[in-house]
């Protein structure tokens, strides 16, 4: 016996648009099996992860916190995927992005005019997009394949973070921690209401990106550029579009998006850098670009529930005793839910008995 | 012809398919009598394929009897078809190009056969029905005629009472499809019946003796094609008179508007054409039609005029006097030359985009001052696109089922028509167009090739790629053939003839070189 996927010849309207809905119905579900089968209450698991984090203000902003890179990032990742550019490096632009934000505050500590910060926010969005021309000159040039490159170039990323915070950039007041200095006061990106928490405009920078985006896929040539070379390389060409241009627009676009989350992280939420900034926001961002359909506004709203699992998996571990790795089995289930439930929609399964006749069915 | 009181080998009685409330076959009544060569005429859309498909199992009927050698019969399924006597041999060949004519035969059987006794059996049958085959040819070293041959070959294994050929003649030069013809006399001869479809009315006339004509899902007529006239058996394809082609034949010739030069160009993938020493000018006022059976490098020869692929040397190709061989197809546009390629979907069009959208991906940057503002940042004028896109519909009379509906929803005569209206709307001086009416209804292709000898009739030079030939007739002022990425030098229409084409198709160019003189009107 053979299982077949089969193309459906219509497409239901109503699936596609409740498709991320059911799989994150679906992903309670499996994550309260899973919660019962750990010898847990399901409710009361699924009441800390997804209700709890919700019901207190301070706990909002925590989740706008978290929110902002996995927008950010994401916006700039649908811009690749809806032109048929793979960016899976997005982690590495984010801590390269970080990294060159940060030079300013690091190795020029003693310079602090006020307006510190537009160039560290600027350096970061070029040191993201350095770090994405690397696979984008790789795949326009010598055709590389850009999901391997880019991937790669993460654990780089990764590796030089961690060489330089124990290294050239360490502290050398800090009792030889692995981090490097506290940004000065005018190089920390300030809080949106700092009276009642700790959300910083990081957040706004992602709303202002998802925006931006969305008008300029649906108003500006560029926009239509994207669609129609990601749709179709053949008739992108007809128009006069380069497709190799686009590679490189595409990457450095993302990987400026990513810098910047990496740099607003880095000076908003944690104030210098540490070997690990990131729990995996430049790779959850792929599910958020794909829960969110590669829309901006879908994004936007991805990106809190990808934030709520982060938060809620961090108050599991306190209220009910299980691991944070909670996090990333609740990520994986609805990256997985939602990937069947598209596939369900374009194609149907066929169980095909014998051998004979599926050679039948091919010769049709 | 038949008696009466003969049982017909296949009958049908009512067939009905539907797709949602869409009838594609609506009560269809059908009777194909042993020994005959009937005809399936009707535009694209009209429900032939579908018919077809039910014929051979692919499809499942809503509804109606198949009454096969006087019993109802079923037929679930492809294998079903050829196992109680039904072959078929489709237009698009499925055929494996690095196997050998013997291995791809013998995948297609369901038994398992050695492939000597398949070989055999194959060359017994080529030859018995003048179908010349090498066994042990590689099929990607074969002519689309002798791949033809292979399929229908491949049928005849089965032994069949009934083969079912899809538009047999589209990829065949005029004398392949006379050898075809002798081949289809032979199993009528036997007393095996063909169904022929096609859209082609004098092949039609020749070959078959009796026609049943579909229109909109329903039988329109049924009639013996030799009792009728071209125009007579359009008329109950189309519903209405076909409006045939006027041209001015004493039409005033121009400047020179398009050129080649010794165009060479390298094939990019091993399965592309190389161009060899291509030449030729298009003076404004005429039609220039290169006619040539597929794949000989038309596909390669649109890519290179059009820039989607531009050349080192910037003399290859001039437009308006204007050295552009070096030029993308952006700059080409601006110098005024549009381009219609042959592929309308995923090429002249992105399906799941709207017709406007479609309207700006041929001119964004032609009419950019028109279609976008901002400058730089390059904002669409959504309005002034959508209300271009209505003036192209209704100039060329685009039916379709909303406002501004996705490009993939339009039948493709529809879409077509867009496609050109598109290009004809910004009055090009120089137009290029590849396979203008492929696949397309009778009465669009008609309606564009009216608008292709318009545009010329208007000072504007026309090059039209074409397979169809009734088609390089209605249109072209002078006729050159392409073969093997070889163009032969043009001829004045009127000094062309279906042989003479039919030759330098098979690409006797060496035989002609007096043509130069002849090229002197």
């Amino acid at each position: 016996m053979r299982i077949e996927l089969e193309r459906r010849p219509r497409l239901s309207k109503f699936f596609m648009a409740a498709s991320p809905l059911i799989a994150f119905a679906m992903t309670i579900v499996a994550g309260a099996i899973m919660f019962a089968a750990l010898g847990k209450n399901p409710i009361e698991a699924l009441d800390a992860i997804f209700i709890m984090p919700l019901m207190e203000v301070w706990s909002l902003h925590e989740l706008a916190i978290k929110a902002a890179p996995l927008i950010l990032i994401a916006v700039g990742l649908s811009i690749c995927y809806r032109s048929n550019n793979w960016n899976i490096g997005a982690e590495g632009q984010f801590i390269m992005g970080a990294i060159f934000g940060s030079i300013l505050p690091v190795v020029f500590y003693g310079w602090q005019p006020e307006w510190l910060l537009l160039p560290m926010l600027i350096m970061g969005m070029i040191g993201g997009a350095l770090y994405a021309a690397v696979p984008a000159l790789l795949k326009a040039h010598f055709n590389t394949n850009e999901i391997l490159t880019s991937l790669m170039l993460v654990y780089i990323a990764q590796l030089f973070l961690d060489w330089l915070v124990r290294g050239p950039w360490r502290n050398p007041e800090g009792f030889n921690f692995p981090e490097t200095r506290q940004f000065a006061p005018v190089g920390v990106l300030p809080e949106i209401f700092s009276e009642s928490g700790r959300a910083h405009w990081g957040f706004v920078f992602a709303l202002v990106a998802a925006v931006g985006v969305a008008f300029m896929m649906k108003y500006t040539l560029k926009g239509f550029q994207i669609s129609v070379l990601g749709q179709s390389e053949r008739a992108g060409r007809f128009a006069g579009f380069s497709s190799r241009g686009m590679i490189w627009f595409s990457m450095l676009f993302s990987g400026a998006l990513a810098g910047l989350a990496g740099i607003s992280e880095v000076s908003g939420a944690i104030g210098q850098l540490r070997p690990v900034i990131s729990p995996g926001y430049g790779f959850t961002a792929i599910i958020v670009a794909f829960l969110g359909r590669l829309n901006p506004f879908g994004i936007v709203a991805a990106g809190l529930v990808l934030a709520l699992t982060y938060l809620g998996g961090e108050g599991a571990q306190l209220s009910i005793g299980v691991s944070d790795k909670v996090t990333r089995v609740f990520q994986g289930l609805l990256l997985f839910f939602v990937l069947s439930c598209d596939t369900l929609i374009l194609y149907r399964i066929r169980l095909v008995f014998s051998g004979k006749r599926a050679a039948e069915g091919d010769a049709a | 012809m038949t008696e009466p009181a003969a049982v017909p080998l296949l009958s049908i009685r009512k067939l009905t398919k539907l797709f949602g409330t869409f009838a594609a076959c609506n009560g269809i009544d059908l009777n194909i009598m042993p020994g005959e060569i009937h005809a399936l005429l009707g535009e694209n859309g009209a429900g032939k394929s579908t018919l077809v498909k039910m014929l051979f199992g692919v499809l499942a009927p809503t509804s109606g009897q198949i009454v096969w050698n006087g019993k109802p019969v079923t037929i679930p399924s492809p294998g079903d078809a050829r196992h109680i006597g039904i072959g078929m041999v489709f237009q698009h060949f499925s055929l494996f190009e690095a196997l050998t004519v013997a291995e791809n035969i013998a995948l297609s059987l369901d038994d398992n056969i050695p492939l000597s006794k398949v070989a055999d059996e194959a060359a017994k049958l080529s030859k018995a029905y003048g179908l010349p085959l090498d066994p042990s040819a590689h099929v990607a070293d074969l002519s689309v005629g002798e791949r033809q041959r292979i399929e229908i070959v491949r049928a005849l294994l089965q032994n069949p009472q009934l083969i079912i050929l899809d538009e047999p003649t589209s990829v065949l030069t005029p004398q392949e499809a006379d050898k075809l013809f002798e081949t289809l006399d032979k199993l009528k001869s036997e007393g095996r019946s063909v169904l022929y479809i096609s859209h082609r009315l004098e092949e039609v006339q020749r070959i078959c003796d009796r026609a049943t004509v579909l229109r909109h899902g329903k039988v329109t007529g049924a009639c013996d094609p030799r009792q009728e006239t071209p125009a007579s058996l359009a008329r109950m394809m189309v519903g209405a008179e076909v409006a045939s082609v006027e041209r001015d034949e004493t039409q005033e010739l121009g400047d020179v508007l398009l050129s080649a030069r010794n165009l060479t160009v390298p094939a990019r993938t091993p399965f592309a054409v190389t161009l060899k020493d291509i030449s030729f000018e298009v003076k404004a006022g005429e039609v220039l039609a290169i006619a040539g059976v597929a794949g000989n490098g038309q596909g390669e020869l649109f890519d290179a005029l059009s820039g989607e692929f531009p050349q080192a040397d910037r003399n290859s190709v001039s437009i308006r006097g204007v050295a552009a061989g070096h030029l993308g197809i952006t700059d080409r546009r601006l110098l005024g030359a549009g381009f219609v390629p042959e592929e309308r979907h995923g090429h002249a069009a992105v399906p799941a985009l709207t017709l406007s959208e479609n309207l700006l991906l041929a001119r964004n940057q032609s009419d950019r001052n028109v279609f976008l503002s901002g400058g730089a940042l390059g904002i669409i004028r959504h309005g002034t696109l959508t209300d271009a896109a209505k003036r192209i519909s209704e100039t060329m009379d685009v039916r379709k089922s909303a406002e501004d509906p996705p490009a993939g929803s339009l039948s493709g005569g529809n879409l077509q028509k867009f496609i050109v209206g598109r290009e004809l709307d910004r009055q090009p001086s120089v137009l290029i167009v590849n396979q203008p009416t492929w696949g397309v209804d009778a009465g669009a292709a008609s309606r564009i090739r009216q608008a292709l000898v318009d545009l010329a009739r208007n000072g504007s030079a026309v090059v039209v790629i074409s397979q169809d030939l009734d088609e390089i007739f209605e249109v072209a002022s002078r006729i050159a053939v392409i073969s093997e990425g070889k163009l032969s030098a043009p001829f004045p229409a009127g000094d062309m003839n279906r042989e003479k084409i039919g030759l330098l198709m098979g690409g006797m160019h060496e035989k002609n070189e007096g043509a130069e003189a002849a090229d002197a009107h």
